[in-house]
């Protein structure tokens, strides 16, 4: 029996109206609940909230500093920024990459390496971001990719900066070159620096120079969407470009210096006793830097450090030869200054010289021996036996301080990296090494600049330069200006002298340049015959070093050239002129070149003409 | 004012022009202007969430002046006919959204278009009207509040256009709709444990729809709950309409210099995320000043319920109104981070058309039943 009900108009209205009265209270809660959220959001965490909006629009972008060009002194361009041309894919624009790539290998060439090494970029990189696919791009591979650009779409060219060596294998000694950065090298430099470069001097004047060369890198702020596209740039440092360097070396004199070493290993330093500027420094073979810029391969990587003839080893800051009869001049001069010799004194040169209670010969490399000689005449022919006796009355410990004094046995101080010392033996070194005594036949070999006594290249022709100068001493530098990138202006840097060798009487100085000089002068010295048609007087000193332990009895017993070649001695010379007002100072190593003055002396003389003949060697002729 | 109100047994004779004008049309002077100050207000704010896109602000004009000629017409209506054709309207409105899941156009992941050859329409939108007048005509002739026998016909006649909107999947307009049947359901009077009941019964239901939720609904709620479980994915959506409303502070950044609106951070910003625009570019104080703009319009709404004369003017402009209510509430508090994401617009201020044309219907509505009582006393 169902209920009746009957409507109750305002009973439903009162209702209605507690209802709707219900209705508008939860709303207007509701709302302000919303209300005091939007107060938490906007008033109580404002600050936060506007660092993060801050985060998300603004992006700094690094501004890579265009590196500084390298000049030698009369402005010849050694290394350059040229531009290149790599090949970018934006990922995002491209339907589908397989195909894309597939297509581009028959346009342009590429290695499975440049595949492996985009897909990493790709992996890590934000898809709107060109990613290079294909770095140094010929100029035919940029015609033909140019022609099929319709065909591609988000694939494009890109210019870009790279290093290049115009003279390829010529400088690279000197210059160096620079590489990819690596992470131990990132760990040494400044991070912010490198944000942006890629490159970084790996080796010689790039290496030493590279907070120069690399200037300082700008910043960009720019505001970006979402998709971290820039919008717009808020603000805008500009880099400093890195500086422009001015070698002292003469390109002229440097290629002179490497024709005439022609297929022979060796090297040639020239230096101007007037300043220690280096004005040749050669070693060969060469090698072309080039391809290290963007990361050298590894068979032309291998192909080049298993070379017999070491062409990545700079003989001149590396190689350590023992000098033969080229340390005479100083081994003499320490005797002077020590007044352990009377120079004018003639001594009897026998063919075999004898330490007194020992049996054992040491020859002259004439087996003829000297004759009478006084001290300058041993220099010019270049007496051995004479020199025996003279470096056992000086002594091992005088010998080896006036020699470390001069500059052996140390690094020279150039503004190359990676130099070696040389060895200037005592016998604490001997001790210290082999824990064995030393002994008076270990002086009277060093005292002919054979046994331990090791020098570089550099160091020769740095000791010549300070010889030809009478003492006066400067560090030898291979920078002579720096151009500020701002201004323009021309900053030469200063000699930088050195502590003279401790003073010898003018006279002694006087006496070995005058030997010296009577080694090219003089019918009868050892390198006269490089005396012809020259037009400047030339002081000199030859050296044959042994290499290798000959059997006993070739050394000076026949012509050296019959031997083979890897057997031969090594040809050294040291040279400087004019002798009166020295401009130039050469040391030249040929190895295993045979007697000096045969095959070191003609080369000198090649270098000396060509720059006190043909060249100014003047100041920096640069913009 | 909300209960400032020309009276309907006061003689026109005392009346102003404007307010003759109004009377004449079948219009409320003071819903009317807040309605247009929303528009007008929402069409600036559009123009500053969308990158300055004048075209894009153009098409919203012309969509908010047929949605207007829509509530003018609406409002001509007497409820006696609008009683009278809601069971019709009803049906269409079903038929319609069957058809639409048959052979509907799908756009953005969803089947809720259809095409009638010159105009494309969602057929979900009819039921955000139809729903709440379909109860309000079935319990017109009944005592209420309404017994348990009616109880089964009245859960039917909102819950099976509800799934069949969820199910396209639309959970947006879903909650939307059930909002207003509910609504209308709770304005009848519906017995306070009867109420609490079927709380409980949704509560138990609600694993249930976990299971039917579709992966990426699942994933608004769990990215609701923790935004951060997923920065750049589901969570980057309420993170960076965060920092636009936080970033903005107590005055805002300035029209048109919201760097996360204008920059894309903020992603749908003319649509569902305008809110977090307008507190971007006008700080707290504009957020404040819009949300009491949409207090007023409810309030004002309410109170055309109150006065309403007969059972189905009542519940319907109750529920009409709740229903507006549920969408800036939802929109509000899932832009702010207090609700989840669902796909719900800002009424009247979000750039979009069908939903603007619904409301306005509504709000015509709302209009008839105020100017269409009766010129008798209570």
């Amino acid at each position: 029996m169902a209920r009746i009900r009957i409507r109750n108009e305002w009973l439903e209205r009162h209702q209605f109206t507690l209802r709707i009265l219900c209705a508008g209270v939860v709303g207007l809660l509701l709302l302000v609940t919303v209300a005091i959220r939007l107060f938490y959001l906007q008033v109580v965490n404002h600050s936060r909230y506007v660092v993060l909006a801050e985060n998300n629009r603004l992006r700094e972008e690094p501004v890579t500093p265009p590196r500084g060009l390298i000049y030698d002194r009369n402005g010849v361009l050694l290394a350059e920024n040229r531009p290149s041309y790599e090949l970018v894919i934006v990922p995002e624009q491209v339907p589908d990459m397989q195909t894309t790539i597939a297509a581009l290998g028959k346009i342009v060439n590429i290695e499975p390496d440049d595949i492996k090494r985009f897909d990493s970029l790709l992996a890590t990189r934000r898809p709107f971001q060109p990613l290079p696919l294909r770095t140094e791009l010929s100029a035919a591979e940029v015609a033909r990719f140019a022609a099929d650009r319709q065909d591609f779409p988000g694939v494009d060219i890109r210019a870009t900066l790279s290093r290049y060596y115009p003279l390829g294998a010529a400088a690279a000694q000197a210059v160096g070159y620079v590489g990819m950065v690596s992470t131990s090298e990132l760990a040494k430099l400044d991070p912010a620096q490198y944000t942006s470069t890629s490159e970084v001097g790996k080796v010689g004047v790039e290496a030493f120079y590279e907070r120069l060369l690399h200037g300082s890198v700008g910043t960009r702020e720019v505001e970006t969407d979402a998709q971290g596209r820039p919008v717009r740039v808020v603000s805008y440092t500009p880099p400093v470009p890195g500086s422009d360097l001015y070698l002292s070396i003469d390109m002229r004199l440097q290629e002179v210096a490497e024709k005439a070493l022609g297929d022979n290993s060796g090297a040639v330093v020239a230096i101007n006793p007037q300043n220690g500027e280096v004005l040749a420094l050669v070693s060969t073979p060469s090698y072309d830097p080039n391809p290290f810029v963007d990361g050298i391969s590894q068979e032309k990587y291998a192909a080049l450090s298993n070379d017999p003839n070491q062409p990545l080893f700079n003989r001149v800051l590396r190689g350590q030869y023992p000098p033969g009869s080229t340390l005479k001049p100083f081994v003499a001069l320490a005797a002077l200054n020590y007044h352990i010799v009377n120079p004018l004194k003639k001594v009897y040169g026998p063919a075999v010289f004898y330490i007194p209670g020992s049996r054992r010969p040491y020859r002259n490399w004439d087996p003829a021996g000297c004759g009478q000689v006084d001290l300058a005449e041993a220099i010019m022919v270049s007496c051995d036996t004479y020199f025996y006796s003279l470096g056992l009355q000086l002594g091992i410990n005088d010998m080896h301080r006036y020699l470390v004094d001069f500059g052996f046995g140390q690094p020279t101080g150039i503004d190359l990296p990676h130099e070696n010392t040389g060895l200037i033996p005592s016998p604490a070194w001997k001790r210290r090494m082999d824990g064995h005594a030393w002994y008076l036949g270990n002086t009277a070999i060093t005292a002919i600049g054979q046994g331990f006594v090791l020098v570089t290249p550099l160091q020769l022709a740095s000791a010549t330069a300070t010889l030809s100068m009478q003492g006066k001493r400067y560090a030898p530098r291979i920078v002579m200006a720096v151009k500020n990138p701002l201004t323009g202006a021309l900053k030469p840097l200063p000699p930088h002298p050195l502590p003279s060798p401790p003073e010898a009487d003018s006279g002694a100085w006087k006496l070995i340049v005058h030997s010296m000089r009577e080694v090219v002068a003089n019918p009868a010295g050892t390198a006269h015959a490089i005396s012809y048609g020259a037009k400047f007087s030339i002081a000199a000193k030859t050296g044959t070093a042994q290499v290798v332990a000959a059997p006993r009895g070739l050394h000076g017993e026949g012509p050296e050239m019959d031997l083979p070649k890897k057997l031969r001695d090594n040809a050294m010379f040291i040279a400087f002129a004019p002798v009166d007002h020295p401009r130039i100072a050469v040391a030249v190593v040929v190895e295993h070149g045979g007697y000096g003055a045969a095959t070191a002396a003609p080369i000198a003389r090649k270098v000396l003409d060509a720059y006190l003949l043909h060249t100014a060697g003047g100041d920096v002729a640069g913009p | 004012m909300i209960f400032n109100d020309f009276s309907p047994t006061s003689s026109t004779g005392d009346l102003t022009f404007d307010e003759r004008l109004l009377r004449r049309l079948n219009l409320d002077g003071p819903l009317l202007v807040a309605v247009m100050a929303l528009a007008i207000a929402g069409l600036a704010i559009l123009y500053g969430a969308s990158n300055e896109d004048s075209s894009m602000v153009y098409r919203q004009a012309i969509r908010l002046g047929l949605s207007f000629s829509v509530l003018l017409v609406v409002a001509q209506i007497s409820p006696q006919f609008l009683r009278l054709w809601s069971p019709w309207l009803f049906v269409l409105g079903l038929v319609l959204l069957l058809f639409t899941l048959h052979s509907g156009h799908i756009g953005r992941g969803a089947q809720r278009w259809l095409s009638l050859g010159f105009v494309r329409f969602q057929p979900s939108e009819i039921m955000k009207i139809a729903v709440p007048m379909m109860v309000a005509w079935y319990l017109h002739d009944k005592p209420l509040p309404p017994n348990w026998k009616q109880l089964f016909p009245l859960a039917a006649i909102v819950v099976i256009p509800v799934v069949l909107v969820a199910i396209q999947p639309d959970l947006g307009t879903a909650l939307l709709i059930a909002s207003a049947g509910a609504f209308g359901a709770f304005f009848s009077g519906l017995r306070w444990r009867v109420i609490i009941m079927l709380l409980v019964l949704l509560a138990i239901a609600t694993p249930i729809l976990w299971h039917f939720m579709h992966i990426y609904q699942r994933e608004r709620v769990l990215t609701f709950l923790n935004p951060q479980r997923d920065p750049l994915g589901a969570g980057y959506h309420i993170i960076q309409s965060e920092i636009a409303i936080g970033s903005g502070g107590m005055f805002g950044k300035g029209w048109l210099h919201g760097s996360q609106s204008q920059l894309d951070f903020l992603p749908e910003s003319p649509t569902d995320f305008i809110f977090a625009v307008l507190g971007e570019q006008f700080g707290l104080i504009g957020a404040l000043v819009l949300l009491a703009l949409y207090g007023y319009i409810i309030a004002r709404s309410l109170y055309i319920a109150l006065r309403a004369q007969d059972t189905f003017s009542r519940l319907l402009a109750g529920s009409l109104t709740m229903a507006f209510f549920t969408y800036v509430f939802i929109n509000s508090g899932m832009v702010s981070g207090i609700l989840p994401v669902v796909g719900v617009p800002l009424p009247l201020v979000s750039y979009g058309g069908t939903s603007m044309v619904t409301l306005m219907a509504g709000f015509g509505i709302l209009m008839s039943i105020h100017s269409h009582r009766k010129l008798i006393a209570s």
